[in-house]
């Protein structure tokens, strides 16, 4: 896939952002000069993209996040190096923007200037396994308040449906028929559905478009 | 939900309040534990239930007190410092013999400590954190399975004694995802013949109140309550055990400390030693005869733990301190790896250094 010079992955809260940001920013990294993959989870205090920084420092792509992410500071602080994204039109940048329209209130102070480049892509980030966004109606009434909240408008669906370490190929063959009606009533094309690396082998010429991801590792 | 879900830890305690049929939740948010605000503000309204976020954690748990006198299944959450804020409400809850439930998704302390897991409240829940002669039952889940299944179980316990039951979970549990499936039979709750829910009439009126003014009547008060608790521990200890059959190094750990300490154990297993972890499921009552049963073939005990040692009192207490009892702990939000147990573990077999 050809990604544009931003890249926004917002969605449902724990829909697995995260992990497929730093997955993406390492794709991306094997063809792609200056990468930098930009934290701004105001909401998880847990988990974060900070867990990955050895491998995305092997892999060269350059990581923004608050130096609080991962400590003690209970506060939504946002890397203050968020503004070169923006300023700096050299990056390729992936964005891993927290949970629900809460998170995505954290873009709205860059959305304008990425709205004015126009050289972006805003993903909706699906898992039809989360129990609130379990049909395609629940997902867009998300979909609409993280719009709203991040003031851009989405440009595509990723499937990222997964049931964590009990994930096998039925559990991503049967979050099809509902990624495709959350792409055809969104009215956006479904870019792609991401999968864990060894699932992923399995469902190879059964799904189009699918990303192999490597899953971060836990701490339990 | 036939069909498995994922959820974070705290999702599943809220979820699973709402399964059990609890419609009032009140809370004050705080980190490791807001999602399970977050969840009943979505879902609360939809269903017809009431979501308040009180002012204070102080508020919320009198809150509690109002909904659970009125007969009505009633939940509230909180994270270490909320708790002790909680825990006067929580001991007149007792002395009123109100059922509810707590949750506590412990995080580092004291004071204000830091944002990330413990096990540092076991003292506070299980020997009391607020005042006067009373328990609550305490449940110590260690997966997000657990986490629902344990809540609908704190509901049902609260409602059969007439207690409140605390789910004691920690901030990684809490912020954990794994599958869930909510196939669950759901007991309905009692009659509650005490509530105060009008006299229509027809009986005389209840009084829900944990004042007594005469010091005697009190005394016997407090003695049917602690025949009650008695009954409780004959009853409803549980524990997981784990490889214990030969067990000469047997580890204790709840919750998160569990899942850490089970691995450790299958890796001195796979080297020859005997070794074998009990997790407790409740941490009042405490299982001890898990305990006692174990010191057939122990020759010694490690408690691991999320902080400076607190269970290890009860694991001596079970055990008579007929073999040592040792301890294998971090502290402060952080979490002993599986090589730090295993090389506990490893010692205590007279392998140290080998």
């Amino acid at each position: 896939m050809n990604y544009k010079r931003i890249t926004l992955l917002c969605g449902h809260y724990g829909s697995g952002k995260t992990n497929l940001a730093v997955n993406m920013a390492i794709n991306i990294a094997k063809d792609h000069e200056k990468v930098v993959i930009a934290d701004l989870d105001i909401v998880n205090p847990y988990f974060r993209t900070v867990d990955s920084a050895d491998d995305l420092r092997e892999a060269g792509v350059k990581l923004v996040v608050s130096s609080y992410a991962n400590s003690n500071v209970d506060i939504p602080a946002l890397p203050q190096e968020m503004y070169s994204l923006v300023d700096d039109r050299s990056l390729t940048c992936i964005v891993d923007v927290g949970g629900d329209d809460r998170g995505a209130y954290a873009l709205g102070r860059i959305s304008g200037a990425i709205r004015e480049e126009n050289d972006y892509d805003m993903f909706l980030v699906v898992n039809r396994y989360r129990p609130l966004t379990p049909d395609a109606q629940s997902t867009l009434e998300i979909m609409h308040e993280i719009e709203t909240a991040a003031s851009l408008p989405f440009t595509g669906i990723i499937n990222n449906s997964n049931l964590a370490a009990e994930t096998d190929a039925e559990t991503v063959l049967s979050s099809m028929a509902y990624a495709s009606l959350v792409s055809r009533l969104s009215g956006l094309p479904l870019v792609m559905t991401s999968v864990e690396e060894k699932v992923a082998r399995l469902l190879e010429g059964k799904i189009d478009d699918l990303f192999p991801m490597h899953l971060q590792k836990r701490p339990v | 939900m036939a069909e498995k879900v994922l959820m974070k830890g705290n999702e599943a305690i809220a979820e699973a309040a709402i399964i059990a049929g609890c419609r009032h939740y009140f809370g004050y948010p705080i980190t490791p534990q807001t999602e399970i605000a977050a969840y009943m503000a979505k879902r609360m309204p939809k269903i017809g239930g009431t979501f308040l976020q009180a002012e204070s954690e102080i508020a919320a748990i009198n809150m509690v007190y109002g909904v659970s006198a009125a007969g009505k299944r009633v939940m509230t959450s909180s994270s270490s410092p909320g708790i002790s804020l909680k825990s006067e409400g929580i001991s007149y809850l007792a002395g009123a013999d109100l059922p509810s439930v707590v949750v506590n998704c412990q995080r580092g302390g004291p004071g204000l400590g830091g944002i990330q897991p413990s096990q540092s409240d076991y003292f506070q829940a299980t020997r009391g954190g607020g005042h006067g002669d009373y328990h609550m039952i305490v449940l110590a889940p260690a997966s997000v399975q657990e986490m629902a299944q344990l809540t609908i179980r704190g509901f049902e316990l609260a409602d059969e004694y007439r207690m409140t039951s605390m789910i004691l979970a920690d901030g990684t549990i809490g912020q954990m995802m794994e599958p869930v499936s909510f196939d669950f039979e759901i007991k309905e709750a009692p009659e509650k013949p005490w509530a105060t829910t009008g006299t229509q009439m027809k009986r005389e009126h209840n009084v829900v109140n944990s004042l007594y003014l005469v010091p005697d009547v009190l005394e016997a008060k407090n003695f049917e309550r602690y025949e009650k608790y008695a009954m409780i521990c004959e009853k409803e200890a549980l524990a997981e055990e784990y490889m214990l059959e030969d067990a000469e190094i047997v580890v204790a750990a709840f919750g998160i400390a569990a899942r850490v300490a089970k691995n450790a154990v299958n890796a001195a297993r796979a080297e020859g030693i005997k070794a074998g972890l009990i997790r407790p499921i409740t941490l009042w009552p405490f299982p001890e005869k898990t305990f006692k049963k174990a010191l057939g073939t122990a020759k010694q005990f490690i408690s691991v733990e999320l902080s400076m040692g607190q269970m290890i009192e009860d694991v001596r207490l079970a055990t008579g301190c007929a073999v040592p009892v040792t301890l294998c702990k971090r502290a402060g939000g952080m979490i002993p790896s599986p090589e730090q147990v295993y090389n506990s573990i490893r010692e205590a077999a007279g392998k140290a250094g080998e």
